[in-house]
């Protein structure tokens, strides 16, 4: 556990790391227009419009089945998708997944996906080696990269750096793999429920993390924890049913009468609160 | 001590420095000119443990039609060797007896010493090379990919039998008098194969260390432990798997060009199925993730082989079968994972977290 050890994130390398920012990528913004992802006759996601900008960090929410993580996969390439999703003036829909991700876009899994039987220090060094020549792959690894050293601070792992990866706790992956979004030099970081499973305590150190990521980073969240949603969202957009229902500050779409009805006037979704 | 030796920084040379040792000059002591003949071969099938040992036991491609590459490699050289006894515009005795007594076109390259050492490695790199960017780039992974590789395994030994008045069909090709102009009966040139075939191992043992402790080897890991999370990371898989199983391929292909001169016989019968997975039991037993497990697996797997096949000529399937099934069940990780369970610090779980409540807006 991390507070076991007294890890914690450390937003001082966090700046040192989002420092390295490359002209290429400033003022970007994610833009999607009219995307739809049909799956046989069923439409998971329908005519969605979003616009993400960079310092602003977007929250993506809705029922379960409203479509969030399936737009997330759309952008990133894992589902095929019509309309339209732009980051950087680039077209993401139609390429493969890992030309999607060497144009900035970096993502998490609902569950934590890290590499389990390497080490903390190899997860981070792999991630931030995608443009590696032949030669420095077939080299044993030397030293660490700067910017592999900076994620290790940030994230609070340095001194698990020889740690494998499978054995971290929960949080701890998490925040890994926050990690190697950014030495990965993802500019697009899509989160797919990064505090699930944390504690109180963890949870306000990665909105406090995501929260400067995303001042210089455009970053979407999808979560559902409300209470985190409040505290660190700087605008939302609600999902339902694959269509966009609702978008604003929390405080607009608290009082939007059809998010109510979505969140309050369905007896299924209060069967679960 | 093993992993000590397998991964620390002098440990590797001082081990190389052992296996030297005991190649170059206790075995042609230690054993007769026979028995070193079979160590001979049993090398060559080493050397495709090798090779499986990075591709399944590292990069998760369960190979189980080596037997294709292996016999690609034997071919090559059988026909050269063939071509060689013949003499230059000579014809192979077989094309006489069976064919039409011309020799085809595309045996006529094999005629070059040179060609045919290029061609040993580029035929097998080529086809795996095209074979697995097709596969790989297609997704194609798992139980598919172990299927589809024994099908072209056994698709080649077929295509061989069927081929008769060129191949040899199920005789396969054989006779061989002298192997780039050294005489075969020969014991010291014999012997020569031995230590030619134990050098090259050994380099090829150096070749996967290397690749194991390099960028490339952990990359490899993370590709056979989840692919998806790799390809959102920028690289693409199926070039890393390409590449692992090209490099497979070579190996067995090399392995099977040494097996030729040594044995004296290649036919379908050392390429098919039933070949192709024993390729694989040694890697399995000896531990396929491992550096060595692979090598010395094979070569105990061989070795039993020949013994219990002297004393009880029917029962070595039976016993093969057994020891498979009991390294599957006991032991996943090969005997290496008894080394290394010995060694292994105790882990601590991880606390789940239980997941929060709170979905109200």
């Amino acid at each position: 556990m991390s507070d076991a050890t007294g890890e914690e994130i450390d937003l001082a390398s966090a700046e040192a790391l989002l420092g390295t920012d490359t002209d290429r990528f400033r003022h970007d913004y994610l833009e999607i227009r009219g995307l739809r992802v049909a799956f046989g006759g069923f439409v998971a996601v329908r005519d969605v419009d979003l616009t993400v900008t960079q310092g602003d960090l977007h929250f993506l929410i809705g029922p379960n089945g409203a479509g969030k993580t399936t737009l997330i996969d759309a952008v990133t390439g894992l589902v095929s998708a019509t309309g339209s999703a732009r980051f950087g003036g680039t077209e993401l829909l139609g390429r493969g997944t890992h030309r999607i991700a060497r144009e900035g876009v970096g993502r998490t899994f609902q569950t934590a996906s890290v590499f389990e039987e390497l080490t903390v220090l190899q997860n981070l060094d792999i991630a931030a080696g995608a443009r590696r020549g032949p030669m420095a792959l077939l080299r044993r690894r030397r030293d660490t990269p700067e910017a592999v050293e900076q994620a290790l601070e940030m994230t609070g792992l340095a001194s698990h750096r020889h740690t494998a990866a499978g054995v971290l706790a929960h949080g701890q992956k998490q925040w890994l793999e926050i990690g190697m979004l950014l030495v990965q030099d993802a500019h697009l970081l899509l989160l797919d429920e990064p505090v699930a499973g944390m504690t109180h305590a963890e949870r306000e150190e990665t909105g406090e993390l995501l929260r400067r990521i995303g001042s210089q980073r455009v970053v979407v969240v999808v979560e559902h924890d409300m209470e985190f949603l409040r505290s660190f969202a700087d605008s939302v957009t609600v999902m339902h049913q694959g269509q966009v229902l609702a978008e604003g500050t929390v405080a607009e779409v608290q009082q939007d009468p059809a998010v109510v009805e979505v969140y309050l006037g369905d007896p299924a979704a209060e069967g679960k609160q | 001590m093993i992993r000590t030796l397998t991964t620390g920084r002098t440990g590797p040379l001082i081990l190389l420095a052992i296996a030297a040792i005991l190649l170059f000059a206790v075995a042609p002591i230690a054993l007769s000119p026979f028995r070193l003949s079979l160590l001979a071969r049993f090398l060559c099938v080493a050397m495709v443990a090798v090779g499986i040992g990075l591709a399944w036991g590292r990069g998760g491609l369960l190979t189980l039609g080596q037997g294709l590459y292996f016999g690609l490699g034997a071919y090559v050289m059988a026909m050269h060797l063939k071509l060689a006894d013949a003499g230059p515009g000579g014809v192979p005795d077989f094309m006489t007896l069976y064919g039409t007594g011309e020799v085809p076109w595309w045996w006529e390259p094999m005629r070059s010493p040179v060609v045919t050492l290029v061609l040993i490695v580029l035929v097998p790199a080529t086809l795996a090379a095209a074979l697995g960017w097709a596969i790989f780039t297609r997704r194609v992974r798992g139980a598919y990919f172990a299927i589809l590789s024994q099908a072209l395994a056994a698709a080649f030994a077929i295509l061989l039998i069927g081929q008769q008045q060129t191949t040899g069909g199920t005789n396969g090709l054989n006779g061989f008098r002298a192997f780039f102009g050294y005489d075969l009966t020969d014991p010291v040139n014999q012997r020569m194969l031995f230590f030619i075939a134990a050098g090259v191992l050994l380099v090829m043992v150096v070749i996967a260390r290397q690749l194991m402790v390099s960028r490339f080897g952990e990359l490899l890991v993370a590709v056979r432990d989840a692919e998806d999370r790799v390809r959102f990371l920028g690289y693409d898989p199926a070039a890393v798997k390409t590449i692992v199983y090209v490099l497979a391929a070579v190996m067995a292909a090399v392995g099977g060009a040494l097996f030729v001169p040594i044995v004296g016989i290649i036919s379908p019968t050392d390429i098919g199925v039933v070949p192709s997975i024993g390729f694989l039991i040694g890697v399995a037993i000896g531990g396929r993730a491992t550096l060595l497990g692979p090598v010395l697996g094979s070569i105990a797997v061989s070795w039993a082989e020949t013994s219990v096949a002297e004393q009880f000529p029917s029962a070595w399937t039976y016993f093969q079968g057994a020891l498979f099934l009991g390294v599957i069940a006991f032991l996943p990780g090969g005997l290496a994972s008894i080394v290394r369970r010995r060694r292994a610090a105790p882990v601590t779980e991880p606390e789940p977290d239980p997941r929060p409540e709170g979905r109200t807006l």
